[in-house]
């Protein structure tokens, strides 16, 4: 690994104020899982690590029933599904925090990490795009918001600008008879990278017969992950059956733009994209009638 | 493994304590260091008041300092670069050398160590970064020359064949029993999911955790 510099600190102001002065020369440090990797290959080089670790907001982690779920950007995978009442709150986010790596990685790993490394199969993304989170993100102008499915640019791109860094992530409460799931396929059982990833969440009618809203995500099927808009769309106000969740797995499976590689050929993930996600939206529907 | 070895051990008179928070220059610390001025305990002092002045900094970070690690209950001083991994610090440094460095990329688990009682990877760690936290390593588990029970699960149920991975399995194995004292087969083949081993001696492995779990559970 190259040298660099390693700096802790303590407030937003402070990691604003370093971030600005290095631009492109910086990086954030939250859990480290993905960037000591990408350093130690020669991936990315940088003259600064400003590790954001000590700073107060990127800890927090609070939830409300009335204002819904705030995580600081740092805060790693097992504090969160660790939380009885978070986890009872968000299990199509707890799917995806509970699947990143084995427990030496969500020891350190924290979804605020998962979004910025910007990986097209990062598996809490499409789970925290259909629960339409919210990125809170600092820099020299203040702040900022950006929804998580505008965050991502390109693989391992995102909208921050040089000295911008985020600070956490916002989601809205659960309404009432909304459920959301996330599964990923994988050719082992643990610790792999995903060959598909589809995230779900819907909002049922008081008699959970038809669907009020819906939201679908995809992974590893695009340069980035995928809000699939008119597949969440093509459920609303539809009646809940096998005919209306198979329309929207087609839309999903038609917006997937997979490539062939070592996990899959394009063929083999878009069937895939069009199974797992009529699996994740009846998932989501039994979890909104639990 | 070849750019592990070039990493040069920093010269010893350009070093300080690096406290959280503290913010240092490269210049003002190079500039102490070379009067001679600098010791442990007045620097930061020193680098804090230049930091607090100096509008256009050459840099906020620090690129090596002797920090303080917290290893199975004993403090341990060790001089490391920014880069060095906590995985590099306690095998190169203090010569704890139970965590075993065979990826070096977070996928073997062979580094496994714990972390204010949390399971991580050391190899993807920076030392710096594990400042003020508690270290646990397989070095902790025995007490004495007692073995701890999962230890003596894995002698009796030959659950390792060149053992290189077997400081890894016995701190996740351990972190599994510490959340859950009762786990199914199921649990424990999620909860050692991080832990590779290319002997393949995992069912062994699976059933010393159960052994001595079940032990543990009968106090012993």
């Amino acid at each position: 690994m190259h040298a660099f510099d390693y700096a802790t600190p303590e407030s937003v102001a402070d990691a604003v104020v370093m971030l600005s002065d290095h631009g492109k020369n910086a990086c954030v440090l939250a859990g480290g899982t993905d960037l000591i990797v990408q350093l130690r290959e020669n991936r990315r080089r940088t003259d600064l690590v400003v590790d954001v670790k000590k700073i107060a907001e990127l800890n927090a982690l609070s939830y409300d029933a009335a204002t819904g779920l705030t995580i600081g950007a740092a805060v790693p995978c097992y504090r969160i599904y660790g939380d009885a009442e978070i986890a009872a709150a968000y299990p199509g986010l707890m799917d995806a925090a509970r699947l990143v790596g084995g427990t030496g990685i969500q020891g350190r790993a924290s979804l605020g990490g998962n979004l910025c490394n910007a990986s097209p199969a990062g598996d809490t993304i499409p789970p925290m795009i259909v629960l339409s989170g919210e990125a809170e993100i600092a820099g020299p102008n203040g702040t900022r918001k950006v929804a998580v499915e505008d965050f991502c640019t390109a693989p391992g791109r995102t909208v921050l600008e040089d000295g911008e860094f985020l600070v956490s992530l916002h989601f809205p409460a659960p309404l009432a008879n909304s459920g959301a799931f996330y599964r990923r396929f994988i050719p082992r059982n643990e610790m792999d990278i995903a060959v598909v990833g589809v995230g779900a969440s819907v909002v049922l009618s008081g008699d959970r017969s038809s669907f009020v809203s819906a939201r679908i995500a995809v992974g590893a099927v695009a340069p980035t992950p995928l809000f699939v808009r008119e597949a969440g769309e093509a459920l609303a106000g539809q009646p809940v059956s096998d005919e209306t969740i198979r329309r929207a797995a087609d839309l999903a499976r038609d917006a997937a733009r997979p490539i062939s590689d070592m996990r899959g050929t394009a063929e083999y993930r878009k069937h895939l994209t069009s199974v797992l996600t009529r699996r994740v939206v009846e998932g989501a529907v039994q979890r909104a009638k639990e | 493994m070849a750019d592990r070895h070039d990493e040069a051990r920093p010269d010893e008179s350009t070093h300080s304590e690096i406290k959280p928070g503290t913010r240092f220059t490269r210049r003002g610390f190079l500039k102490g260091a070379g009067a001679g001025a600098v010791t442990a305990a007045v620097a930061p002092a020193i680098l804090v008041s230049e930091a607090g002045t100096a509008a256009a900094q050459e840099t906020e970070g620090v690129m090596s300092a002797t920090i303080s690690l917290d290893v199975n209950g004993s403090t341990h001083n060790a001089l490391v670069e920014a880069r060095t991994t906590l995985a590099d610090a306690l095998r190169d440094r203090l010569e704890i050398t139970g965590p075993k460095v065979v990826c070096d990329k977070g996928e073997c688990g062979a580094c496994t160590v714990e972390l204010d009682g949390k399971l991580v990877f050391s190899c993807m760690t920076l030392a710096m970064d594990a400042q003020g936290r508690k270290i646990e390593t397989v070095e902790g588990m025995a007490d004495g020359d007692s073995l701890h029970p999962l230890q003596e699960a894995f002698v009796e149920k030959d659950a390792l064949m060149c053992g290189f991975c077997t400081p890894g399995f016995l701190m996740s194995s351990k972190s599994l029993l510490d959340a859950n004292d009762n786990p199914t087969p199921e649990e424990v083949r999620e909860g050692l999911s991080g832990n590779i081993c290319r002997c393949g001696t995992y069912p062994h492995v699976f059933e010393a955790v159960m052994s001595a779990a079940e032990k543990m559970r009968k106090g012993g």
